[in-house]
């Protein structure tokens, strides 16, 4: 299930909601983002007053269910959740949840980091943070390209 | 047709969203860059980054030699920082 949306959510009821009836869920990995309240602006951290998330409506709802769908196909789950909000958001507001229910732990924790990696590359998101100096736009991690590259090979090559 | 722009690319231009008529020479996304930005300083201050731009067309990722044409619907935008 994927949602795209301004308002809040509730960690704990998105969890209940994935597994209930299912017995066979043996685990759930989550992955929650939160807004920080510092980020580097050209090389020094700055305090962060809000950060507004803008997005492309419709092709991040299409992206989102490809790379939901790609996990489903990668790994056997039974139930993943994908919530990512954009807006205008403070330091410890929540921006993103990632959960996958499968049997087994190993399955939950892949298809979360996988999902988590690809969002940070390919989801069509742009985060503005207010600092001192005004509006500044996040810039891309080297890091998390390199995070996401390592899913390119298929999982039985690894 | 429609061509979306988003984050500093907007700012830059100005503009969220515009609908085109396409010359008959602009065949591809490459062209379109280029047609683009012989339309003004904010054009060209948004495509300055050629090379970091994505382009997504009817949302989809494409590259930059990818055929167009006017029914589509374009998006350019800088590099991703959801998550």
């Amino acid at each position: 299930m994927i949602r795209v949306q301004e308002e809040d959510f509730d960690i704990g009821a998105e969890i209940a909601a994935l597994t209930e009836g299912k017995t066979a869920i043996g685990g759930v990995a989550t992955f929650t983002g939160l807004v920080r309240d510092m980020a580097p602006v050209d090389g020094s951290d700055q305090p962060v007053s809000a950060m507004t998330l803008e997005h492309y409506p419709g092709m991040t709802e299409k992206k989102l269910a490809e790379i939901e769908a790609e996990a489903n196909r990668r790994w056997p789950l039974d139930g993943s959740v994908i919530i990512h909000r954009y807006g205008r958001l403070e330091p410890g507001d929540l921006i993103v949840l990632v959960a996958c229910a499968s049997a087994h732990r190993q399955a939950a924790f892949d298809a979360c980091q996988f999902l988590m990696d690809w969002l940070k590359t390919d989801a069509p998101f742009w985060k503005l943070e207010d600092t001192d100096a005004g509006g500044v736009w996040v810039e891309t991690r080297a890091t998390d390209d390199a995070a996401a590259a390592r899913w390119n090979q298929t999982p039985e090559s690894e | 047709m429609k061509i979306l722009y988003f984050a500093w690319m907007r700012q830059r231009i100005g503009l969220s969203t515009e609908a085109v008529e396409l010359p008959a020479d602009v065949t591809t996304v490459d062209d379109l860059i280029d047609w683009l930005i012989g339309r003004g300083d904010g054009y060209a201050a948004a495509f300055e980054k050629r090379d970091v731009i994505r382009s997504a067309v009817n949302q989809d990722y494409v590259p930059f030699d990818h055929p167009i044409k006017d029914t589509d619907e374009i998006a350019f935008f800088p590099p991703v920082t959801g998550g």
